[in-house]
């Protein structure tokens, strides 16, 4: 599968879809999206790359091991738990502040954001690990 | 005391660590944490000796009332500062023994550990916090006996102490349950303050035989007691540390504990004693027919476990004096024994006593350890062992009932002790000097210290036992008798029967040493009559549990995916059908209303989807089908209101596709080649579980359901979650628990799927 048509249209795709992925991620709070959906979004972006241009050009970008970027993810998801349980709340309990940002306005950030940041990458580190172990066991 | 036991486990994680960065002086400074454990509980000697007891209690599982519970009273400390003291020795013993080992690091490492989980067991005061140590402890022995992993033996000894001590272990959880529900109290310094509770509770003899086998299994008790000698398969420091000077005792210590509790029941009584006495016989004379040095030094200590357990059955004070002197005793000879035979391996190269002998000369300070440990064993003046004995002859003499039973057992469990300790202690030395395979000559400073130690340590308890009695024993055996018991040992009692006993026993037992023959015949029955014993039993109980289980996994996981599937599916569609019949099937289809036309048209495409994935093509376009029904019902679910699920879906399902185009054009070609009969099966079980699906959803519809979950989290989504979006808000922040251990499952599904790709070992290799 390396026609050429695929490879620009993936060219010119691949950064869309990663940008689309964080936009998801960051406004699944309000609207539909959020971590899973961001997660599979990026992690789609990444398996374009590698129908069109083979597995080791994807490792190149991806620059991280994607064992790693799962390890990675849980970690921060779990982290996210710890803020929580040092102000005295159960694990898992959210905190938030609430800033004003000079453009947004009013803006909440809170431990649940970092939770869904954990989710996000351990989708993108599995869906890319096993993605890329096929490919490879095919060629 | 959190934290004395929390070092030691700290220490265990250092131990591989500080191997690597310091292979010489590791040992050395790892030895100095036990060392400092023992410091400390030596300074809480003195208070604790006066009979203050020292409670603390953390917060652990405030809903189950479970805490963090630590006791130091007369009793743990005595054992805490065995455990302590003994391991700082064995920590320097097995840093030279094992020096050079690649694994040595681990080993350090493991020996902690375990001193970590048995001082746990020692101070712990809640019944909960003392099983998980007391488990922790089996785990830390099956590691080390089977060390040498490579090795069949050590791994079958590994496994056997294991499942024994470990079936043991679940006894006593259950009894320990039933013990705290019916005191109504968690912790032991409750419910030996108020033992009148259990007084004719119902569950007590449940309580107690289970207790009972716990501690039996531990201490090496006839019928568990088969797995101490194989045990020996370990290194020896580990032989010196766990299995004679400290693990075993565990159990003893929880007789002992628990006494004050029991000591009115008769079951618990007559239990212990018989059991002890039957042990002490039993583990003696299997002493004898030995040859392995440590296997002779194994069954002994089987035996003097035997004595103390039915020493504290007897129940009378002196009986816990007694007991709790050949507690201390014990400890100080055979970890010296043990030690010594180590050496004396290290050193030549043979453990076959048949085969050693004359090693005065070369081994000078290890033949001097060794003799005095052995007088300890055999019960010589003055050693701390005579005193001991003393004790224990004067409580059988004296005991509440049964004594004529208890004094010939003590006789002869005594006079085979004598036996033993020529057959272990001095015949290796004495003589004429044997070929040996190595030259031998003694150990260096790290692996004598240990034996010095502790066989100095009996002589002068032995001559001066006013340095143990009130200091070590007086608040032990006082929590023993549960009333103040002051402890005065002496040296000389002066001629009285025990005296004589102990003389008469001494001279029988070096009889039988020089003179074997009526001995070796005994030996020779008792080994054909352990064809029909416990280790006998439980091999074959090990071995039909693994005919079982290959013959179950060859009928159940066959290997052929679609055995599975069916197995599956018809266990569910059983299962949920029966579950329906009892619906009311007229009141819940009337309430279905018929589709609107664009539902409608989304099904017949659904049901156009399906029969292209399902009807004879080719592979890819079945996969195509497959995908396209993704899709569809993510349009249903958009539908119907529901975005983030369609979004997923429709992304889930994008990339199952390509998953599926990547994997399955690489199977073998059978898409083709699948009989027509297999077709209609598999058709039939479609068929059936859509249809039960539908079913079960249809009657689940009509179930009334309660809005107040649903309401709570739409109301709080925004103040509390922060957000609008309910279905986001639920997933990472109100059900967030949920969702990680999902992200879990991911991540462990990840992993999987590298195994079974890369980890593929090449030809011939072992995975």
């Amino acid at each position: 599968m390396t026609s050429s048509l695929l490879r620009s249209a993936t060219a010119l795709v691949h950064p869309l879809l990663l940008l689309l992925s964080v936009f998801l991620l960051v406004r699944g709070h309000d609207e539909p999206g959020g971590g899973f959906a961001g997660g599979l979004v990026a992690a789609s972006a990444f398996v374009l790359q590698a129908l069109a241009f083979g597995p080791e050009r994807v490792r190149r970008s991806m620059a991280i091991n994607p064992q790693r970027l799962v390890g990675i993810g849980l970690l921060i998801a779990a982290a996210s738990g710890l803020p929580g349980a040092i102000e005295g709340k159960p694990f898992l309990g959210s905190l938030w502040i609430e800033a004003e940002v000079p453009v947004l306005g009013r803006v909440a950030l809170g431990t649940p954001l970092l939770f869904d940041l954990g989710v996000y990458a351990t989708v993108v580190g599995m869906v890319v690990l096993v993605v890329l172990l096929l490919e490879e066991a095919r060629r | 005391m959190l934290w004395l036991v929390a070092s030691g486990f700290a220490a265990a994680g250092l131990g591989p660590w500080l191997h690597k960065a310091a292979p010489r002086a590791a040992a050395w400074l790892l030895a100095l944490v036990p060392l400092g454990i023992t410091l400390r509980l030596a300074w809480m000697l003195p208070d604790v000796a006066s009979g203050e007891i020292g409670i603390e209690r953390s917060r652990w599982v405030e809903p189950l009332g479970v805490a963090l519970g630590f006791r130091a009273d007369g009793l743990s400390v005595l054992f805490a500062l065995l455990i302590a003291g003994i391991g700082t020795l064995i920590v320097l013993y097995g840093g030279s023994y094992l020096k050079g080992h690649e694994r040595l690091g681990r080993f350090q490492g493991a020996i902690l550990g375990f001193m970590a989980s048995m001082l746990g067991v020692a101070l712990a005061d809640d019944l909960l916090l003392l099983f998980v140590f007391w488990e922790l402890t089996s785990f830390w022995s099956f590691l080390l006996i089977g060390f040498e992993s490579d090795r069949k033996e050590a791994r079958t000894a590994a496994l056997m102490a294991l499942l024994v001590t470990a079936a043991g272990g679940m006894a006593l959880l259950v009894g320990l349950l039933l013990l705290g529900s019916a005191a109504g109290a968690w912790s032991l310094s409750a419910i030996l303050e108020s033992p009148e509770v259990l007084q004719g509770h119902p569950h007590l003899p449940w309580i107690v035989g289970l207790v009972l086998v716990g501690a039996f299994t531990k201490s090496a008790q006839v019928p568990f007691h088969f797995w101490l000698p194989r045990a020996m398969e370990a290194p020896t420091p580990v032989s010196a540390y766990l299995h004679s000077s400290t693990m075993v005792k565990a159990g003893v210590y929880l007789v002992a504990r628990l006494s004050p509790v029991f000591a009115g029941v008769a079951a618990w009584t007559w239990t212990v004693t018989a059991v002890g006495l039957v042990t002490a016989v039993v583990g003696s004379a299997m002493a004898l027919g030995q040859s392995d040095l440590k296997r002779v030094l194994a069954y002994s200590t089987v035996g003097a476990l035997g004595v103390m357990t039915a020493l504290l059955g007897i129940g009378t004070e002196e009986a816990a004096q007694a007991a709790l002197a050949y507690f201390l005793a014990h400890a100080l000879y055979k970890g010296s024994l043990f030690l010594v035979a180590g050496a004396i391996d290290h050193e030549t190269g043979e453990r076959d006593v048949r085969k050693l002998g004359g090693l005065l000369a070369a081994m000078p300070i290890t033949a001097a350890c060794g003799i005095l440990a052995a007088a300890s064993m055999a019960g010589l003046p003055p050693l701390f062992g005579f005193v001991a004995k003393e004790t224990w002859l004067e409580a059988a003499l004296h005991a509440p009932s049964a004594a004529a039973v208890l004094v010939a057992a003590s006789f002869a469990t005594g006079t085979m002790f004598v036996t033993a300790a020529w057959i272990a202690g001095v015949s290796p030395f004495a003589g004429r000097r044997t070929a040996t395979p190595r030259t031998p000559h003694d150990p260096g400073l790290a692996m004598a210290v240990g034996a010095i130690v502790l066989a100095a340590g009996g002589l002068v308890a032995g001559l001066w036992p006013g340095l143990v009695d009130g200091p070590l024993l007086t608040a032990a055996v006082s929590s023993v008798s549960g009333e103040w018991t002051q402890v005065e040992l002496e040296l000389w009692h002066g001629v009285r029967p025990p005296l004589l006993l102990g003389a008469a026993a001494l001279a029988v037992g070096t009889l039988l040493h020089f003179r074997p023959r009526p001995l070796a015949a005994l030996a020779g029955r008792l080994s054909r009559a352990a064809h029909f014993g416990p280790e006998a039993a439980y091999t074959r109980a090990v071995e039909l549990l693994n005919r079982t289980a290959s013959a179950q996994t060859r009928v159940l996981q066959s290997g052929y995916l679609r055995r599975y599937v069916r197995i599956m599916l018809a266990t569910a569609i059983v299962g949920v059908s029966w579950a329906l019949l009892e619906v009311d099937w007229r009141g819940a289809l009337s309430g279905v209303r018929p589709p609107r036309p664009h539902e409608a048209a989304v099904g017949i495409l659904m049901l156009g989807a399906v029969l292209a994935a399902v009807l004879p093509a080719s592979l890819v376009f079945s996969i195509v089908g497959v995908g396209v029904v993704g899709y569809l019902v993510a349009l249903v679910f958009l539908l119907f209101g529901a975005p983030d699920l369609a979004i997923t879906l429709v992304l889930v399902e994008t990339l199952t596709v390509i998953l599926l185009v990547l994997v399955l054009p690489k199977l073998p070609a059978i898409h083709g080649a699948v009989r027509r009969g297999r077709r209609l099966q598999d058709a039939a079980f479609a068929l059936a579980s859509g249809a039960m699906l539908t079913f079960a959803l249809l009657a689940a519809l009509k179930i009334p359901r309660s809005t107040a979950v649903r309401d709570a989290m739409l109301s709080l989504a925004v103040p509390e979650g922060h957000g609008r979006n309910v279905v986001n808000v639920v997933l990472v922040d109100f059900r967030s628990l949920d969702t990680l251990g999902e992200i879990c499952v991911l991540g462990i599904a990840g992993v999987g799927v590298y195994a079974l790709l890369r980890l593929r070992p090449k030809r011939g290799e072992l995975p």
